[in-house]
C-alpha cells in the first residue's frame, strides 16, 4: 500500500471523500461492504470521540460508528472542492 | 374421533420480518398482530424470533418478527436466528411469503439485502416504514416506479401510528401474485449495490436531507465535556426523582395495604389462618409491592433511553473505557439494559460477534443494578442515610443511591477487563455501530413497554412473593411454642420466633454470614432473596414486624431503623451498609442463572458466576463492615 494512500481513519482532515475499495475478505471487511462502503460512496466526517475512540462518519443518509482499527480497512480519496 | 365444536383449523399463511437492524420490523409486528414485544430505537432490539398472529378477514395469517441483519452471511448469534430460519433450519412452519422491511430514509442501503432476499426465490413484498420521517427531511419516494422496478409489491407504512397496515394486510391474502419479475443475481457486494444505486437514483424524486435535530442534540450530547455534564445532571435528577417523586405515591400506597391490614385482623377471627393472612402475606407482599411507583420511574427512564436513539451514542461514548476493558461499545448496550433485568441484557449481548466478549458481558451483566435491587436499596438508605439536603433538591440519600448504581457499572467493566485479560484473553475486536436519528418516544409505546414491566412486577409479587412469604410465615411460626401467661403478647410473639425453624435455618448460616455483621434475620432474608431479590424485604418485614412488635403494616424503614430504650437499633449502621455492598455483588436470582444456562448451554458458567460474585459479595461486604465499624 503506497504511503499517500489515506484511509477513513484519515477522513477528520480530508471531511469530505469517496470509497475506493474495502481492504481484505474476511466477514469484517465484507460487512464493511454490506453496510454501504462501495467504490464511489461519498462518506462525510461527522465527528471523534476523546482520546482516539471510534468515529462517526455518515454515508448513503446513515450515520455509522465505527473503530479506527475497522476504518483503516477502507481506502479513501479526498474530494476536492466540497 | 373429530371434535365438531373447533372448526377445522383453516390454512394458515407463515410470513417473516427481514430487513436491517432498526428499520421497524417489530414496530410493525406489533402494529400487525397487536402485541406488545419490546422496541427500541437503536440497532440490535430483536434477538430472537417470535410468533403472533393475526386474521385478514377469514384467513389465518402468522407473522414471524425475525433479528435485524444486513445480510444472510450471519455474523452474530441474532443475525444466525435469522439466516437459520430462512434456509428452513428451525423448520416448523412452511414459508408462503417475507415482508422485507426497509427504512425509507436509507433505501440504498437496504436495497442490496433486498436483493439477497429476492434470490432466494420466495414471494417477497417490500414495505418501506417511516415515510412519515422520510417526507419531513425532504425526501420524495416514487412508490410506483419501485414497484415497477423490483417487480414486487412495495407499501409505505408508519408503524407507531399503523398507517399503511391496512393496506399491508391485503396483500397478505394472495403471496402467489407477490413476484411478477425476475431479478438478477450478482456475486459480489459492489454490484448490489451499483444495482440498487440506479433504482435509487430512478425512483427518489427529492434527495433525503440529515436530521437537522438529530445534528444539534449531538452537537451537545456528544460534545465531550458537555455532553458528559449534561448526562450526569439528568442521572443525578433521575435519582433523586425515586425518593422525592415516588414518595407522595409510596406512602398513599402504604396507608392502603396498613389499612387493610388492620381491617382484616379486626374483622376475622383470631386463629392460624388470620395470622398467615395478614402478617405474613398483606405484611410479605405489600412490604414489595409499595415500589410499584419507583419501578414505573426507573422504567420510564430506561425506556426513554432505549426509544430515543441515546444508546446507540452511549456505546460511542463509552467505547473507549470499553476498548480498555477489552470488549467493544455494543457490550455496554448489554450492560445498560441490565439496569432494567440482567435477563433481557444478557439475551441482548446475542448482537455482539465476538464468543468471547459475548461471554465477558455475560459475565458481568449481573453485576448492573437491576431494578429488583431498587427496593432493598431504597429502604436500606431510607432507614440508614441523612435526608440531608447537599444541594437545592439533592440530598444525600440520592447521592447515596447513584453511588450504588454506579459501583454496580464501574464493577461491571472493571470484571469484564479481569476476565478479558486473563480466561477469555483474545484480540479486540472490530465495533461497528449504526447510529439511528434521534426520535421522539411516542408517549404509547413506553406507556405500554412500562406498563408490561410493572405487570411482571405485579406478577412475581402475587407468585413468587406470595409463596416465599408463606413459606417464611410457616418457618416462623412452627414449631409452635406454648404461649407463656407470664408473658405479654408480644413477648411471646418473639419467643415463638426466636424458635422457630426460620431462626434455626438463619443460625445455621451464621458462621458463614456472621463476619460481614448479619445476623439470622438477616441470613433467613438472604435465603430468601435467592429466589427473588425482593423477597429479602419481606422477608425482613414480616421479621422485623414481629419482633418489633409492629402492628399491622409498619413502614419498614422506620420499623428497622427504630431504635430501642438502649438506643440500639435493630440492624446496625455497619450491618446494613455491609448489606447494602452485598446487594451490589451477590448473583441472587435464579432467574439469570437459568438464563446464562441456556445462552451458554450448560451449567459451567452459571456456576462460575455464582461462586466468583458470592465471592466478590463476600470480601466487598466484609471490608465495608469493618470500615463501617471502625
Amino acid at each position: 500500500m503506497p504511503d499517500s494512500q489515506k484511509t477513513l481513519a484519515d477522513l477528520s482532515e480530508i471531511v469530505v471523500a469517496k470509497v475506493l475499495t474495502v481492504l481484505g475478505d474476511g466477514p469484517i471487511s465484507e460487512r464493511l461492504r454490506e453496510m454501504g462502503f462501495t467504490p464511489n460512496t461519498t462518506v462525510y466526517f461527522e465527528r471523534q470521540a476523546p482520546f482516539g475512540g471510534p468515529i462517526i462518519v455518515s454515508l448513503r443518509n446513515y450515520q455509522l460508528s465505527l473503530r479506527p482499527s475497522e476504518a483503516r480497512l477502507i481506502i479513501i480519496e479526498g474530494l476536492s472542492g466540497a | 374421533m373429530r371434535d365438531y365444536l373447533v372448526p377445522e383449523p383453516e390454512n394458515t399463511l407463515n410470513y417473516a420480518l427481514v430487513g436491517s437492524p432498526n428499520s421497524g420490523k417489530t414496530t410493525l409486528f406489533n402494529a400487525l398482530t397487536g402485541m406488545r414485544t419490546k422496541t427500541g430505537n437503536y440497532p440490535g432490539v430483536t434477538v430472537d424470533r417470535r410468533a403472533g398472529n393475526l386474521k385478514v378477514g377469514n384467513t389465518n395469517v402468522q407473522i414471524t418478527d425475525l433479528p435485524g441483519s444486513y445480510s444472510l452471511e450471519a455474523i452474530s448469534e441474532e443475525e444466525h436466528v435469522t439466516t437459520r430460519y430462512l434456509r428452513g433450519e428451525l423448520g416448523d412452519d412452511n414459508l408462503d411469503g417475507i415482508v422485507f422491511v426497509a427504512d425509507s430514509t436509507s433505501l440504498s442501503r437496504s436495497l442490496p439485502f433486498l436483493l439477497n432476499i429476492l434470490n432466494l426465490n420466495i414471494p417477497t413484498i417490500l414495505v418501506c416504514t417511516m415515510i412519515d420521517e422520510c417526507k419531513a427531511r425532504g425526501g420524495d419516494i416514487d412508490f410506483f416506479k419501485l414497484k415497477a422496478e423490483l417487480g414486487i409489491p412495495v407499501v409505505g407504512v408508519v408503524g407507531n401510528q399503523g398507517l399503511g397496515v391496512t393496506d399491508l394486510k391485503q396483500f397478505f391474502l394472495e403471496p402467489q401474485n407477490w413476484r411478477t419479475s425476475s431479478v438478477p443475481a450478482f456475486e459480489s457486494t459492489e454490484q448490489r449495490f451499483e444495482w440498487a444505486d440506479k433504482i435509487v437514483e430512478k425512483v427518489l424524486r427529492h434527495p433525503i436531507s440529515e436530521s437537522n435535530l438529530t445534528r444539534q442534540i449531538d452537537r451537545v450530547l456528544l460534545h465531550p465535556v458537555l455532553g458528559i455534564l449534561v448526562f450526569i445532571v439528568f442521572i443525578s435528577v433521575f435519582f433523586q426523582s425515586i425518593f422525592t417523586w415516588a414518595a407522595p405515591a409510596m406512602d398513599l400506597f402504604s396507608v392502603w395495604v396498613s389499612r387493610l391490614a388492620s381491617y382484616c385482623s379486626n374483622t376475622l377471627p383470631p386463629g392460624f389462618l388470620t395470622d398467615l393472612l395478614c402478617d405474613g402475606i398483606i405484611q410479605g407482599v405489600g412490604a414489595v409491592l409499595v415500589f410499584v411507583p419507583q419501578i414505573a420511574i426507573l422504567f420510564t427512564l430506561i425506556f426513554f433511553f432505549e426509544a430515543s436513539g441515546y444508546m446507540a451514542r452511549a456505546a460511542f461514548v463509552i467505547d473507549r473505557l470499553m476498548g480498555w476493558a477489552g470488549l467493544e461499545g455494543r457490550c455496554f448496550i448489554s450492560l445498560l439494559s441490565s439496569y432494567a433485568c440482567a435477563v433481557p441484557g444478557i439475551m441482548a449481548t446475542r448482537a455482539i460477534p465476538s464468543p468471547r466478549d459475548r461471554l465477558a458481558t455475560i459475565l458481568v451483566a449481573p453485576l448492573t443494578t437491576c431494578s429488583a435491587r431498587l427496593p432493598v436499596y431504597a429502604v436500606l438508605i431510607s432507614a440508614f442515610v441523612p435526608d440531608t439536603a447537599l444541594w437545592g433538591p439533592f440530598t444525600v440519600q440520592g447521592f447515596t443511591l447513584m453511588g450504588l448504581y454506579l459501583l454496580g457499572g464501574f464493577s461491571a467493566i472493571i470484571f469484564a477487563a479481569i476476565f478479558k485479560r486473563g480466561l477469555l484473553r483474545g484480540a479486540s475486536l472490530p465495533f461497528f455501530l449504526e447510529l439511528p436519528p434521534y426520535r421522539f418516544p411516542s408517549f404509547k409505546t413506553i406507556t405500554v413497554q412500562v406498563m408490561s414491566r410493572l405487570k411482571v412486577f405485579v406478577r412475581d409479587a402475587g407468585s413468587v412473593i406470595l409463596a416465599g412469604s408463606i413459606v417464611l410465615w410457616l418457618l416462623l411460626n412452627f414449631p409452635q411454642q406454648q404461649p407463656d401467661s407470664n408473658l405479654s403478647d408480644l413477648q411471646n410473639k418473639q419467643q415463638q420466633i426466636e424458635e422457630s425453624y426460620a431462626a434455626d435455618l438463619g443460625r445455621s448460616l451464621e458462621p458463614i454470614f456472621s463476619p460481614l455483621g448479619f445476623d439470622w434475620k438477616i441470613n433467613i432474608g438472604l435465603i430468601g432473596s435467592f429466589a427473588a431479590r425482593e423477597l429479602m424485604i419481606s422477608t425482613m418485614a414480616q421479621v422485623y414486624a414481629v419482633s418489633e412488635g409492629g402492628d399491622g403494616f409498619n413502614s419498614f424503614a422506620s420499623v428497622i431503623s427504630k431504635e430501642d430504650e438502649n438506643g440500639v437499633k435493630p440492624i446496625s449502621f455497619a450491618s446494613a451498609m455491609s448489606l447494602l455492598v452485598f446487594f451490589v455483588y451477590a448473583l441472587l436470582c435464579l432467574s439469570t442463572v437459568a438464563v446464562v444456562k441456556r445462552e451458554t448451554n450448560g451449567w459451567r458458567w452459571p456456576i462460575f458466576m455464582l461462586s466468583y460474585m458470592f465471592v466478590l459479595a463476600w470480601v466487598a461486604s466484609f471490608i465495608t463492615y469493618r470500615l463501617a465499624l471502625a
